[in-house]
């Protein structure tokens, strides 16, 4: 079997596989929420052992893609002013904003820095305390409870220079959002494990009955997937629709309850806007009142800012599981990891880079049986075909036709 | 950066009310925040995320997800230089005043 030796137990790969076929008696689409799982899967060509019943669909489970350029462009504001010391993950510093990103604010003369953590930012605005430290405050469930701790700290510290710029985002809502879309056809869940870590499982029965649908929450190793594959499917073709922990080894159905109490003190729950997909109920977190003044969006004026997204771009799609992203035009060809139009082929965990990077050639661009109702485009005669890292270098960024200003918000399913 | 990732607590001590250890991952040491797992202890292994230790794990786990990671280039996108990686990616040399990646790290 191709690329099963790649595996670190190819024998018990093998035997999931064998049992997952077995079991399969019609076409199932199930859709992996996590990122770092979508680049799991490519890597290992996991989608191509299984049997070609089984359509894996990538799910938005990336936190720098799905952050809304409006976002972005808050925070390229704040970190060209002058007396701002921003601080952010570097997965960050490519995202395209209208027109730049934050590496080029630095560039400019911004002062950009780079932290591993969010106490790094904190530990720099208390060596700095003559200048505002804003830390940008993105990500899932399992990057908010850092975050918040921070913000915490701040307080107990009698820090007053430091302020976050918070664009978190919460997975339950957008499984909710996704199942509700009459373009649906995602029929099982494996929810991403990190997640998991923090919140527990508690939050997904609600959803598995409501939507009928089979949660399975799932690790990153390939058997995790497998594994998170074998239970999916099983439930499906029995009929049930039951939250499974595939991944006890790293989530107790309670999550970790400081994290959660931290959560629930530092932030409170509220409507957010997704990149290319629109707003979700109750899909994000912001400071609660209590914390208001360490919000980075209070302490600075941004409103007014003219946010332009890419025309062609069709991340949005490719976030809600209704496109591959070698079926779009743009794939390989105006967009490319150096030359990025959207944050899917920028960030590391972006569904758009993970099927660049391992050059996926050989996908068909159907699936027999599985993807009958797809009308997307598939073109796969657009996919690059130079060896990895010899593409013709473009000029950054390709955005962008400033005319060409239509939103894929509000064309979204949600 | 959403993914978390494994670690070997090799100390712990308590700095200013904080309760934090020095981690080991795989080579590369990092301070890490416990407040969320106040009781994790030297020796024991745990999920990391951005400083912060968020579960508990076992250690032949912990070892083969840091083998993943690694294949898929995650660490190095985790702990590596990114004003490297993105000059790298714009295709030419690196042209940032260097250190403010790594002052933050001990």
């Amino acid at each position: 079997m191709k690329y099963i030796d790649e595996f670190q137990d190819p024998a018990l790969a093998g035997r999931l596989i064998e049992e997952i076929r077995a079991a399969v008696t019609r076409p199932w689409a199930l859709m992996e929420v996590c990122g770092g799982q979508t680049h799991s899967i490519i890597r290992h060509g996991i989608d191509q052992l299984l049997p070609p019943e089984i359509e894996l669909i990538h799910g938005p489970g990336c936190p720098v893609c799905v952050t809304p350029l409006e976002v972005i462009d808050k925070a390229l504001e704040i970190a060209s002013r002058p007396g701002v010391i921003f601080c952010s993950f570097g997965d960050m510093l490519r995202v395209p904003g209208t027109g730049r990103d934050l590496f080029q604010v630095r560039g400019q003369g911004g002062d950009v820095r780079v932290v591993y953590s969010p106490l790094d930012a904190l530990r720099i605005a208390e060596q700095n305390p003559d200048r505002q430290v804003v830390f940008f405050g993105i990500g899932f469930e399992t990057t908010a409870p850092p975050n918040a701790m921070t913000v915490h700290q701040a307080r107990r510290l009698g820090i007053r220079n430091f302020s976050l710029l918070v664009s978190h985002v919460r997975v339950p809502p957008a499984i909710e959002a996704i199942m509700g879309s009459p373009d649906c056809r995602v029929q099982g869940f494996l929810a991403a494990g990190h997640v998991c870590s923090v919140m527990g499982t508690e939050e997904y029965p609600g959803l598995a009955a409501r939507h009928r649908v089979p949660i399975v929450v799932t690790g990153f190793e390939p058997l995790d997937i497998l594994e998170g594959v074998r239970r999916t499917v099983l439930q499906l073709e029995r009929g049930e629709h039951r939250v499974e922990n595939a991944y006890p080894r790293a989530v107790p159905a309670e999550g970790n309850p400081a994290a959660r109490a931290m959560l629930d003190d530092v932030f409170e729950v509220t409507d957010r806007a997704w990149r290319g997909i629109g707003t979700i109920p109750d899909s994000g977190w912001r400071l609660s009142g209590r914390y208001r003044e360490y919000d980075a969006e209070h302490r600075f004026s941004v409103e007014g800012i003219d946010t332009r997204e890419p025309a062609e771009c069709r991340s949005g799609e490719v976030l809600q599981g209704l496109l591959k992203p070698h079926e779009c035009e743009a794939f390989g060809t105006t967009c490319t990891p150096r030359s990025p139009l959207g944050a899917t082929m920028v960030s590391s965990e972006g569904a758009c880079a993970a099927y660049y990077l391992y050059r996926r050639l050989d996908l068909p661009a159907t699936k027999p049986g599985a993807r009958a109702q797809r009308t997307g485009a598939q073109n796969t005669e657009s996919y690059d075909t130079a060896p990895r890292g010899t593409e013709p270098r473009s000029t950054r960024p390709q955005t962008a036709d400033p005319q060409k200003t239509a939103s894929l918000e509000g064309s979204s399913v949600v | 950066m959403c993914l978390a990732v494994p670690g070997r607590v090799l100390e712990v001590e308590d700095r200013d009310g904080t309760r934090m250890a020095t981690v080991d991952f795989g080579g590369v040491v990092k301070e890490v925040c416990l407040e969320y797992l106040p009781d994790l202890k030297p020796g024991e292994y745990a999920v990391v995320h951005v400083g912060f230790a968020l579960q508990r794990l076992d250690e032949e786990s912990a070892r083969r997800t840091l083998e993943l990671f690694e294949t898929l280039g995650m660490l190095q996108e985790e702990f590596g230089d990114p004003w490297e990686a993105a000059a790298g990616e714009d295709g030419f040399e690196r042209q940032v005043p260097d250190g403010t990646a790594g002052e933050v790290q001990r």
